[in-house]
Parts: structure tokens; C-alpha cells; sequence
């Protein structure tokens, strides 16, 4: 199922649908709002879009830089080229010392490995820690969006899970009540977790470490109570110098969630006392997507979600209907870049507004990526035959202007007497959930002519 | 060939011969006239509380505000009041029921509300993370306006672990409801002291 269908079934749920839309403005706004008490706001995107051009063009440079000098403060480095190595350095890991008991703090690299799946199978218990990835995992689903991954999900339903999972008070729904239930669970997996497992908001080739930002306190309580911590790192969180950071950290938060910064911005250099720290860089399709110049920006994300919460399409249509790790503007560049094939309907997924790429913190250039996916799709005759049909039929027109002027005044005659019952047939896909205009007695043309003549 | 190089050839393949300068990342930004009056605005933001101690010690404040506190635990020297030595224990997980930690933060940041802990003298990161309170003492003429300055005065030469900290925990995980205290500290008071040893 492509992302029409998938969206089908979200906004079977009017009132569902319109709830989810408002949720996201609602962070959105609070976005505008932070952005906008910065005179230098602007100034921030243009430093933040060269940092990380000059970074990707030298990213073979940087990542020897941080490597080498990560080992330097005794960190462990591991390269993965894809998911499936990732997955195996971390079971090994773990089993070498010994652990059965895994803490893991939020990570879209690692859901993009299906790490959990892999390491169940081998005989890890993995527990999320993010209450709201803690959420999802409790209920079997993947997270719906980056930074807010239950936010799909309505209080009631978070107390029906909690009610089976936690034991929770039958229908007490109160955010803070569930939140101090799931602060209690999860105190009991930290404290008596063999390991841990961080994801990487930004890794520093200068100084060797890397940072990771949270609100909840998660990933900190996890890398600060077992021995073994493992960071996994995708490539494109490098950044050259720890200065950098100046720039990330005033604008991450800012567009995320529209709070100044977020509660713990943790800089890790060292193990714990007796402790060791691994860092994982993985791959898995990313130098793939360096060698084309149309999408190489994508990689200068850095998973705020803005694009998210400002796209008209991800607001309506849920993350689920996306079918990729990471739904919205982002993610449907990334899956295309990826995978076409599977993912040639997200292109389309799109209304080409460019909200998206205005709101990113990075500058970049989001629409533009998603249309020219749309024509790689075009190319690799992955269109729907229909699609297909309707465009040829469409270009064809719009290239014989006598036949377009022709075709439109009869349309303007035709159509408004047509009963609805023709009018909003199958045959009209455009007018499921949608209204067509009123028809103007005149085309544009006619107007235009008019009013050259009466001057 | 290792994963390693597979990888650094891929990229290889498509790096440009030359690419933009690294730009300087201190731009022209915004100052606070009243730094203080901006960093307790941020930090109220965020959940956070900011005092600016006057006559009293900084035990006189624990006393008056921390009454339920049990278990009290403290990186500053300025703060005689605690009940246990945290760096006595060899891993942090006894460090569980500290209700409250009375650490030291080097700076404070006006813009966001946050602080920079760096204690070279504390044994567990965790205790951050694990207190249910936090106080945190702070020397009061070290307040910056932003992120610029904050990074022109921290490295990693010697002790590898640093966090800013903004407030208490907290999640608005649950339909955009924000609680504050999640997995970490429930509250979280900066209290800005004459001087502070370091």
C-alpha cells in the first residue's frame, strides 16, 4: 500500500484527522513564536547550511578526524556499513560482556535497522525509555514522528495501555498521572539495565565526543548507570568543531518544539567510572545519497521535525501513512533516495508549498528534492498507469491552446449542470473529500482580452 | 576491504576538489541588557526556578526551602548540609534515593535558561539524573547571554563529560500535555551565590 491508500484510512476519522492537524500547528506556532524572538534567526540558518555543506563535501576527512581523535579519550569506534553489520556489532557487544538487559534512548538510526526485532530474537530484553517510544513499543507500533513518536495517539489510548502494561488505574487518563507511572516503571529498567544505547544528535570530529539532546532525562540516566554505553551514529552527524555547536544548539529545540533549548544537552567524551563507551558509525545507504548532487542536502538534516509539524500533508495523513522510518518532507526525500521503487508514492505526498523548506533550521531544500524525485519516478515508469494516462492527456492539451480554449468554455457550460451523481464519480479522483470550484462564466483569457480593449 | 574503507571510498567518490570555507560561527546576535532578569525568564520557561542569593548561606536556603529533603548530597563546598557522600559509593545506583543535589555549574546562559555542569570533583554523572530535586549553585558573575559565548569558554582537555542542563526533566509525550519531572529531576532551582570555589 502506497501513501494514498495508508491516508485513506486516517482521514476515514474526520474528527481524529482535524485533532492530529491542530496538535501539529500547535507546535508549529510555538516553532514561529521561539524563531522569531531572534533578531539573527536568519543568520543562524545561512552559518548552520554552510557548516554542514562544507562538512558533507569533507565528511571522509572529518569522520578519520573523529575517529582518531575519539580514540585518543579511549572511546571504542565501529563502522557499519549497513543495518544488518550495526545490528550484529551491537548483539555482539552485548553478549561479550555478558548483558541481557539494554536500555536504549531514542534513536531513528536504530529504528531504521530494526535493531529491537533483531535483538529479541537473540535473547535481549530491549526496553525503550522515551515515554513516548515507550508508548509505541508497548503497543507493537513504530513511532508516527521524530520528536513526538505517540503523538498519533490520544490520552484515552496511552491509559489503555498503560491499564495492561503498567497496571495503571482503570481509565485514568491524566498525562501527569501516566507520566509518573511510566517514571516509575522505568526507574526499576534503569536501575537494573547491563547496558545501554543512545542514539547521536551531534558527533565532534575536533574534540572526539558526541552529543546527544533530551528533555526527559532518558538517555542520560541510561548512559550514566551500566558499565557499557553504545552510541550509534549515522555519518552525517559530524560536525568539525566543538564552536559548531553554538549554531545546532541555539537552532534545534528553537525549531523542534520551540523551546530555547532542550533540558539536557549532554557532551560525552568519556566512559563512566569502569565503564567503556562505544561509538557505532553506520552507513546503511547514506554515502549513497552523497553521490548525487539533486539530494546530497538531505544529509545536512538535523531531525528536528519542523518540516513535520508545518507539512499540510503529514498533518493530515498521520506518520503511519508514510511507511518509512521517517514520515514528512525529510523522510520522504530520504525513502526515495533509498529505495524508489518502494517508496515512489512519497514524492507525491506533497502539495509543493515549501513550507517545509522554510521552516528548516538547515535551509534545505526539501520541495525542490521531493519534485525531483516525483520525475525520477516519472522516468522509472513507476507512475500509476492512471496518473500516467491523465498527465499525457493533460500535456497534450495544454500544448494546443485553440484546444484548451475550446475545451474550457465547454467544460464552463457543461459541467455545472451536470448532476453530482456524474460529476463525483469514481472517475473523478480529484473530487473524493474535495468540492469543485464554482465555474466562472469567463476563462482568464476572455477577462484579460476584455479588459486590454475597454482601456 | 573493511566496512571502514568501503564506506570512506564511497564518500571519496563524490567529494568536490574544493568546497565553501568553514563560516565563523560567533555572528553578530543578541545581547541582554539585564542578563539575570532575561536567564529568570528562560529559565521560568522551562519550569525552572532562578534566586539570587543576598545575606543568607547557602545551607539557611536549604533549610527553609528543602524541608522534606531526607536525603541530601552536595558537589559544592559552600553547602554543609549533607546527609551522605556521593562519591563514596563505587557505582551511582545507591544514589537512587537522594531527594535532593546540591551540585555546582560553572555558568549560566541567559538566553535559554540553561547551565553548564562540568564537576571534576563528582564520582557519578548519574546523580544529575537520579536526585528528585536539583539545586544548582552557580557564581553570580558568570552569566553569559548565549550559546556563543557558552562555547568559547568550555573543552574537553580534561574531564570528558559536560551537560547543560535547562530546567527539570520533563515530557509533553501524552497529547502535547507538558508534566514536568520525567525520568530526571522533577525540579530544578539555580541559585546564584557571591562566590562559589571551583
Amino acid at each position: 500500500m502506497g501513501h494514498p491508500e495508508k491516508a485513506a484510512e486516517f482521514i476515514a476519522n474526520d474528527e481524529r484527522m482535524h485533532w492530529h492537524d491542530k496538535a501539529l500547528w500547535f507546535v508549529r506556532e510555538k516553532r514561529d513564536l521561539a524563531s522569531h524572538r531572534l533578531d539573527e534567526w536568519e543568520e543562524l540558518r545561512e552559518v548552520a547550511k554552510q557548516i554542514k555543506t562544507h562538512t558533507i563535501n569533507k565528511l571522509d576527512f572529518y569522520l578519520e578526524e573523529f575517529e582518531k581523535n575519539a580514540k585518543k579519550k579511549g572511546l571504542h569506534v565501529h563502522w557499519a556499513k549497513d543495518a544488518k553489520e550495526h545490528n550484529e556489532i551491537v548483539l555482539k557487544l552485548l553478549l561479550s560482556r555478558g548483558a541481557k538487559k539494554l536500555v536504549k534512548s531514542k534513536s531513528m538510526l536504530t529504528e531504521e535497522c530494526h535493531l529491537n526485532p533483531y535483538l529479541e530474537n537473540n535473547g535481549i530484553e530491549v526496553v525503550d525509555t522515551d515515554l513516548g517510544e515507550r508508548i509505541v513499543q508497548l503497543r507493537d507500533e513504530a513511532p508516527s514522528h521524530i520528536v513526538l513518536p505517540a503523538i498519533h495517539l490520544k490520552k484515552e489510548e496511552v491509559g489503555k495501555t498503560f491499564e495492561k502494561f503498567l497496571k495503571t488505574e482503570k481509565d485514568n487518563c491524566d498525562p501527569t498521572y501516566l507520566t509518573r507511572a511510566a517514571r516509575t516503571h522505568l526507574r526499576e529498567k534503569f536501575l537494573n539495565a547491563d547496558a545501554s544505547l543512545t542514539g547521536v544528535n551531534f558527533g565532534i570530529a575536533e574534540t572526539g565526543g558526541v552529543v546527544v539532546c533530551t528533555n526527559e532525562g532518558n538517555a542520560d540516566l541510561g548512559a550514566s548507570l551500566p558499565k557499557l554505553h553504545i552510541a550509534s551514529m549515522g555519518i552525517e552527524k559530524i560536525i568539525p568543531r566543538l564552536t559548531d555547536l553554538s549554531v545546532f544548539t541555539r537552532l534545534l529545540a528553537r525549531s523542534a518544539t520551540g523551546q530555547p533549548i532542550t533540558s539536557y544537552t549532554s557532551h560525552f567524551h568519556a566512559p563512566v567510572e569502569g565503564g567503556e563507551m562505544h561509538i557505532i558509525i553506520v552507513d546503511n545507504g547514506r554515502s549513497d545519497i552523497i553521490q548525487n548532487d539533486d539530494f546530497k542536502q538531505s544529509l545536512h538534516c538535523i531531525r528536528c521535525g519542523a518540516c513535520i509539524n508545518t507539512c499540510p500533508v503529514y498533518r493530515r495523513s498521520g506518520g503511519h501513512s508514510y511507511g518509512y522510518t521517517i514520515p514528512g518532507p525529510i523522510g520522504s526525500t530520504l525513502g526515495a533516495s533509498k529505495d524508489l521503487r518502494t517508496n515512489k508514492t512519497l514524492p507525491f505526498a506533497c502539495t509543493l508549498c515549501a513550507s517545509c523548506s522554510n521552516v528548516c533550521p538547515i535551509k534545505i531544500d526539501l520541495h525542490n528534492q521531493l519534485y525531483k524525485h516525483r520525475q525520477s519516478v516519472v522516468k522509472a515508469g513507476l507512475l500509476g498507469a492512471k496518473k500516467y494516462a491523465v498527465l499525457k492527456v493533460a500535456t497534450w492539451v495544454m500544448k494546443h491552446p485553440m484546444l484548451l480554449d475550446f475545451g474550457g468554455s465547454m467544460a464552463r457550460k457543461i459541467v455545472p449542470k451536470l448532476p453530482r451523481s456524474i460529476l463525483y464519480s469514481k472517475a473523478n479522483i480529484w473530487g473524493k473529500k474535495r468540492e469543485l470550484p464554482k465555474f466562472p462564466k469567463k476563462s482568464f483569457k476572455e477577462l484579460y482580452k476584455e479588459r486590454e480593449e475597454n482601456k | 576491504m573493511t566496512s571502514r574503507e568501503s564506506i570512506l571510498n564511497n564518500i571519496k567518490k563524490n567529494i568536490p576538489s574544493s568546497t565553501i570555507e568553514l563560516p565563523d560561527t560567533n555572528i553578530p546576535h543578541t545581547s541582554y541588557k539585564d542578563k539575570n532578569k532575561q536567564f529568570a525568564i528562560s529559565l521560568k520557561s522551562v519550569g525552572g526556578d532562578a534566586v539570587w542569593l543576598e545575606d543568607e548561606s547557602i545551607d539557611e536556603f536549604v533549610e527553609k526551602n528543602y524541608q522534606n529533603s531526607e536525603v541530601i548530597v552536595s558537589t559544592c563546598k559552600e553547602f554543609t548540609g549533607e546527609t551522605k557522600n556521593a562519591n563514596i559509593p563505587n557505582t551511582p545506583h545507591p544514589l537512587k534515593n537522594v531527594d535532593l543535589a546540591v551540585i555546582k555549574a560553572e555558568f549560566a546562559v541567559a538566553e535559554n535558561g540553561a547551565v553548564w555542569i562540568k564537576n571534576s570533583d563528582n564520582r557519578h554523572r548519574a546523580l544529575y539524573f537520579l536526585a528528585t530535586k536539583l539545586l544548582i549553585i552557580i557564581d553570580k558573575n558568570n552569566i553569559v547571554d548565549t550559546m556563543h559565548e557558552a562555547y568559547e569558554q568550555i573543552t574537553f582537555d580534561k574531564k570528558g563529560y559536560g551537560v547543560f542542563i535547562s530546567g527539570p526533566s520533563k515530557t509533553a509525550d501524552i497529547e502535547q500535555a507538558l508534566v514536568i519531572g520525567a525520568h530526571g529531576p522533577t525540579s530544578a532551582c539555580v541559585l546564584f551565590v557571591r562566590k562559589v570555589s571551583y
